[in-house]
């Protein structure tokens, strides 16, 4: 599998550390109440499809999030955090 | 003071090595800066500099060379960093930390495919990039089309030595299996 960094363009998975669903990106107000903090902690969607998560390249410290599909392998695109922010 | 003495971080390495018509060699010990530009100082940093380089670009600056080494960061090879450089990007003295080695020879690319992630169709001449060395974490030059440099970090000069000699060897052997038994 290749993931295409926006810094190195298309690269090996073995580059890549993998973090999780981009739910971490949506992170409760510190006095959200606690379901909402346990959702953000715990419930994941585990879709079978689209989904869209978070890698970071190692040899170049990019952090992106990355559209792929959970069913084909195809991996759709990816966007830069930093960048996105 | 004590008087400290230099090591070679390539002491017991034995090079150079010859496998496969190529020659891994240790590079001399470069002045290397890494500099990293602190937020929105890119534009001044460029202008006391002359250049900054993008994503794989290596460039002539500063009397030495500045390659590009990751997101935000530059190593300056034997440079002279003008002054006022630090008021924009964050400058450190790198040169110890690092170890180069030069493998060049017409097998490089079949080398190097044994242990890097990396599509070297997508590494011109020129140019460099960061990636692994077998699992080590590398920055890659490659000055010509079948010369490469490799800097690592010091410390795992020996895995990586290991990792390029048992290479040279598999693509040697390789290379004496397909050739036609004499005799």
């Amino acid at each position: 599998m290749h993931l295409p960094c926006p810094c190195c363009g298309p690269r090996d998975l073995r580059e890549f550390t993998h973090k999780g669903a981009d739910d971490y990106l949506r992170r409760p107000a510190p006095d959200a109440p606690p379901e909402a903090w346990d959702d953000y902690l715990h419930t994941r969607a585990n879709p079978a499809g689209r989904t869209r998560d978070l890698w970071y390249h190692d040899p170049c410290g990019t952090w992106i999030a990355v559209t792929r599909d959970t069913v084909t392998h195809a991996v759709i695109g990816a966007t830069g955090l930093e960048d996105a922010q | 003071m004590a008087d400290l003495t230099a090591t070679s971080p390539f002491a017991g390495a034995r090079l150079p090595q010859r496998f496969a018509g190529c020659t891994l060699e240790a590079l001399p010990p470069a002045q290397i800066t890494a500099v990293a530009p602190y937020p929105g100082q890119l534009a001044a940093l460029r202008q006391t500099l002359g250049a900054f380089p993008g994503p794989g670009a290596v460039i002539a600056a500063a009397g030495g060379r500045l390659v590009w080494a990751g997101r935000g960061l530059a190593l300056a090879f034997d440079a002279d960093m003008p002054q006022g450089s630090a008021e924009h990007a964050a400058l450190s003295d790198q040169s110890d930390g690092w170890a180069g080695v030069s493998l060049r020879g017409t097998a490089a690319p079949m080398v190097l495919a044994r242990l890097l992630p990396l599509d070297l169709r997508r590494l011109p001449p020129g140019s460099s990039a960061r990636s692994l060395l077998g699992h080590l974490p590398a920055l890659i030059l490659r000055p010509e089309a079948l010369a490469f440099e490799l800097w690592i970090w010091r410390s795992m000069v020996g895995s990586a030595m290991h990792d390029l000699t048992g290479a040279m060897q598999a693509v040697g052997a390789r290379q004496a299996l397909a050739e036609p038994p004499t005799g």
